[in-house]
């Protein structure tokens, strides 16, 4: 059964993200008293989009041509890198914070570039945008990680998350902390509120939309298919590291039925309060942001010393 | 062979080749073209010899150790020691001066007839021969001449371009910082001379243990500023963003990748190897000044929009974090911490070789623009992808590999360090907690705002549409820039890849020193390609390499294949809301960077001046034009030089008081000085 489980280890994060998607976009549906569209609708989108044909800019290279491949390229691997139901994957041994949080840029630093490519006013500012908060999320990032290796006594996600489940509860005052402020850098780096507006392109501070405003088809496809796998891997590090409990360690079929319902249970809970602040809460302006992410390193800050 | 190479002859032979190579240039300076294929064969042979040496005595039993002639002056000896800290930075220096060499033969065809290309082969051989000396030599005496031929070698290259005067200026400043450093330096091995008796390194080592606490600390602060003003350390920086960018684009990328390591070869020979031990805040010091080194680098780099002057700032960054390394290595050396002191040894000298590979990429990259283009301003850039297109993705592989972008080199230096001031701030021991809090804070950042920097560089220099006529005819570089750049780019995956055996081999570099003898149990395993450090945490370069090609090929080979087969592409303007799209439409470097610098204008200290020209002067109703002039304040210029330069003025003119100019006077002071001394020595 293990075996089954390492192949699909990889394929976990493409194929569980759009739904993510879409049940954030029907809790907002139903908050703005609105029907909405099923949960499956990112699925269809996305469908949609791959049997579109493409129109690419006469100014873009080939670094346009290449980035969603890429960007999407490093999701799957950073999915197959981080515990997801089971604390066994083959993938454990190579599941480190800091190659996890560095092969994530690499997304970004694509993303960035392919904004520019083209030679949109609107692209480039977006990446300028973008480099500017994920440079200073950065922090508040590996350092809300990095209290979970003090605690644990390692930076392996795998290992972390076995040692946070059996660590005294009292010992978790810091991770509670450091929860808080990955929880804004969550935000952050998927480009949700009040960083940036994930349902449109038409509005002055816009982000991620107007990077890959100039994208359609097959690639539009892969770049949103690429920002739902960030998302449901920021969700799902900080469900499975913050609050591991309910994690499978060796395969039994109770084990995976405890898993996935406590997974289901808390990733539901991650998008439930996503939704309600994106329903409750105004945009930031862009240059509120700092003093949010800045919130997220010294929150870090003093959990290490809580734990000191 | 082997054996030959790794003798005092093979130094010999390396050294020889060098100095043909001057002296050749010198002879061949009439004839351009002859000039420059002299001394580029022998700076390529001498630099290939060298690598072979640096990498035999690198892996050699014992060190090399041998004194050339005897001098009745019996404190200057010409002795060489060969160890394999002295021979790793002997292999990153050929290494590196190879490949410049190798793309120097086609970049000095546009100084012909122009400058002179033999005093160029001169000079540059010369310079290369200091920097092999200055890591070789261990005679206090000795090593301060290797260190002037290095520094006067390099002014000369710096002022090369000497017809314009903004080159003159940074040579000038550079000459009197690089001096101001070699005074601090003089007087620290006076200092020592005076304790220990020698300027032998391994009788300095002998009798440290006889130097007073208090003397150590004067040597310990005059070492870390003279050593420091080579390694450019903020704020002795000064120099280095001016000099770097005037010299020949393959002299600045062996001086930002090779010469500024000097100073930290330096660094490491006086504290680690020379004075051991010391007190702890030695290595606090260190630390925050490769903290504020690495992020103020980092942030004026962003401000820049002149291509070297960019990368000059990286350099700073890249010293800073080198200097973090370092600085977590002498804190857990006085903490009774040498295993992972270790770590840190191993993570501050795999960062000296990975910024050596892939800074001299980058100079040499942005050299071919510079030449395509004439012009250093990255706002005229733009396009040039389409134009030069392997330039592009050379300069893309050392962006991403300076960016610490997995699976090039950078990562796993930056990786190395991140764990050990990880373990710093898990060290039981509270008082130094926060200053590597501080360390890794600022490493996070720097790390952060690297990469918006280099999106910028290579969005502004090489993406989008061309903004000027010079960008727009520009064309792909010649043969041996390209194979030069090629090979420095292979090595920056390679260094990546191979990350497990380098630090392997570092490993074993620092196995060398005292502190690291006879060690327990290393904190850090290197173990068919993994680096492991402790329990704590572990990456194996390999997978991470495979697993982005194969995903990478999954992917495309999924899409393009299997989903999407039938769909066609169609090429169309870029969107711009029904508008005419001009190059001006375009994000600029200056824009790019522009929100990042009202965040920290606490530090940067932006200004903008604003100027508005009316059509009628009185009724102010319809401007002519507008200007706005956007710059920085240089905090370092307006508050620590131009006052230390007011005083230096003002002291000297109350000394000119002395001077009167007549005899009679001079000969009172001589007899002054004479009865002085007589009075003293009695």
């Amino acid at each position: 059964m293990n075996i089954i489980f390492d192949i699909l280890q990889p394929l976990f994060v493409p194929l569980l993200s759009p739904l993510v998607l879409g049940i954030i976009k029907k809790i907002k549906a139903k908050l703005q008293n609105r029907q909405g569209a099923g949960v499956l609708q990112p699925y269809r989108d996305l469908w949609k989009l791959f049997h579109k044909d493409e129109v690419i800019s006469q100014d873009a290279s080939w670094i346009f041509r290449m980035a969603p491949y890429i960007i999407f390229a490093v999701t799957l691997i950073v999915g197959a890198f981080i515990p997801i139901f089971n604390l066994s994957a083959f993938t454990a041994p190579f599941g480190d914070l800091l190659t996890v949080v560095y092969l994530l840029a690499i997304g970004t630093f694509f993303l960035a570039l392919a904004g520019i490519d083209t030679g949109s006013a609107f692209g480039g500012f977006a990446s300028s945008r973008e480099m500017t908060v994920s440079a200073l999320a950065e922090g508040g990032l590996i350092f809300s990680f990095f209290i979970l290796a003090l605690v644990s006594g390692s930076t392996n996600l795998f290992t972390i998350a076995d040692s946070i489940i059996v660590a005294n509860i009292s010992s978790l005052q810091p991770v509670i902390l450091a929860g808080l402020g990955y929880f804004i850098v969550l935000l952050a780096e998927s480009g949700r509120y009040p960083f940036d507006n994930p349902a449109t392109h038409l509005e002055l501070t816009m982000i991620h939309e107007a990077m890959i405003l100039e994208y359609s088809g097959r690639r539009l496809a892969l770049m949103e298919w690429a920002a739902a796998n960030k998302l449901f891997i920021f969700m799902t590090l900080g469900a499975n590291l913050f609050i591991p409990w309910g994690l499978m360690h060796t395969f039994s079929w109770g084990a995976l039925a405890v898993a996935v319902a406590v997974f289901t249970l808390k990733l539901s809970a991650f998008c439930c309060a996503i939704a309600f602040i994106e329903s409750g809460l105004a945009k930031f302006r862009f240059f509120r942001l700092p003093d949010l992410l800045i919130v997220s390193f010294i929150l870090n800050i003093v959990a290490i010393g809580l734990i000191k | 062979m082997i054996e030959f190479i790794i003798s005092p002859d093979g130094v010999a032979v390396l050294l020889l080749l060098f100095l043909l190579g001057a002296v050749g240039s010198a002879l061949l300076k009439n004839n351009d073209e002859l000039a420059n294929y002299w001394s580029s064969f022998f700076a390529i042979a001498g630099s290939l010899w060298g690598v072979l040496f640096g990498l035999g005595s690198l892996f050699a039993a014992r060190p090399l150790l041998f004194t050339i002639g005897a001098f009745p002056f019996s404190l200057l000896q010409f002795s060489f020691l060969i160890d394999k800290l002295a021979a790793f930075f002997i292999f990153i220096i050929c290494l590196i001066a190879l490949f410049c060499s190798l793309y120097g033969i086609d970049y000095v065809k546009h100084y012909y007839r122009k400058y002179s290309i033999g005093s160029l082969g001169v000079f540059y051989n010369l310079f290369i021969i200091g920097m092999l000396l200055v890591v070789t030599a261990t005679n206090g005496l000795f090593f301060l001449l290797a260190w002037e031929i290095m520094s006067v070698a390099s002014f000369f290259l710096v002022i090369y371009d000497r017809h314009e005067p903004e080159n003159i200026r940074a040579g000038q400043l550079y000459l009197i910082m690089t001096h101001v450093g070699t005074a601090f330096i003089i007087a620290a091995f006076l200092l020592l001379y005076k304790f220990t008796g020698s300027f032998e390194f391994s009788l300095i080592r002998n009798g440290a243990a006889t130097i007073p606490g208090s003397v150590k600390n004067a040597v310990f602060i005059l070492s870390l500023v003279g050593f420091g003003t080579k390694a450019g350390i903020i704020p002795l920086h000064i120099w280095l963003p001016g000099a770097h960018p005037a010299a020949p684009s393959h002299v600045s990328g062996l001086m930002s990748g090779v010469m500024i390591k000097t100073g930290i070869y330096m660094m490491i020979r006086v504290f680690l190897d020379l004075l051991q031990p010391f007190p702890l805040w030695w290595g606090v010091v260190v630390l925050i000044t490769g903290a504020v080194s690495s992020l103020l680098g980092v942030l004026y780099a962003l401000t820049e929009h002149d291509i070297k002057k960019l990368l000059a700032y990286h350099s700073i960054e890249n010293i800073g974090i080198i200097l973090l390394g370092l600085g977590s290595v002498l804190t857990f050396l006085s903490l009774q911490l040498p295993a992972l002191a270790l770590l840190g040894l191993v993570a501050s000298l795999f960062h000296t070789l990975n910024h050596a590979t892939f800074k001299s990429l980058l100079f040499l990259s942005a050299g071919s623009v510079i030449n395509e283009t004439h012009t250093r301003n990255m706002e005229e850039y733009g396009g040039l992808i389409k134009s030069m297109p392997q330039t592009a993705l050379l300069f893309l592989i050392g962006s991403m590999a300076i960016t610490a972008l997995p699976p090039f080199n950078g990562f796993f230096s930056e990786w190395l360090t991140f764990q050990s001031l990880f373990q710093g701030i898990a060290t039981p021991n509270s008082e130094v907690i926060w200053i590597f809090v501080i360390a890794a804070g600022a490493l996070v950042f720097t790390g952060g705002l690297a990469l918006a920097c280099f999106v910028k560089a290579f969005g502004a220099i090489f993406l989008a549409r061309p903004r000027s006529d010079e960008a727009k005819h520009a064309g792909e570089s010649s043969p041996f820039m390209l194979a030069g750049m090629w090979s420095l780019g292979a090595l920056s995956l390679l260094f990546g890849v191979g990350s497990g055996y380098v630090s392997q081999a570092l490993q074993a570099v620092g196995g060398e020193f005292a502190a690291f003898q006879n060690l327990p149990s290393p904190f850090l395993h290197t173990e068919g390609g993994w680096i492991a450090a402790g329990g704590f945490s572990s990456v194996f370069a390999p997978a991470i390499f495979l697993a982005l090609l194969l995903a990478l090929f999954a992917v495309v080979f999924t899409v393009n294949h299997l989903i999407s087969r039938q769909q066609t592409i169609k090429t169309g303007p870029t969107w711009n809301c029904g508008t005419d799209l001009t190059p001006r439409m375009e994000i600029t470097s200056t824009g790019f960077a522009r929100s990042i610098i009202l965040i920290f204008k606490g530090i940067l200290k932006p200004t903008m001046q604003k100027a508005v020209e009316y059509r009628d002067g009185e009724s102010r109703y319809l401007p002519k034009s507008r200007m706005i002039k956007l710059g920085m304040n240089d905090i370092y210029e307006k508050y620590l030089y131009e006052p230390a330069q007011a005083f230096v003025l003002k002291f000297s003119l109350y000394a000119k008081k002395v001077q009167s100019g007549l005899i009679n006077m001079y000969i009172l002071y001589i007899l002054i000085a004479l009865l002085g001394v007589l009075f003293f020595s009695l």
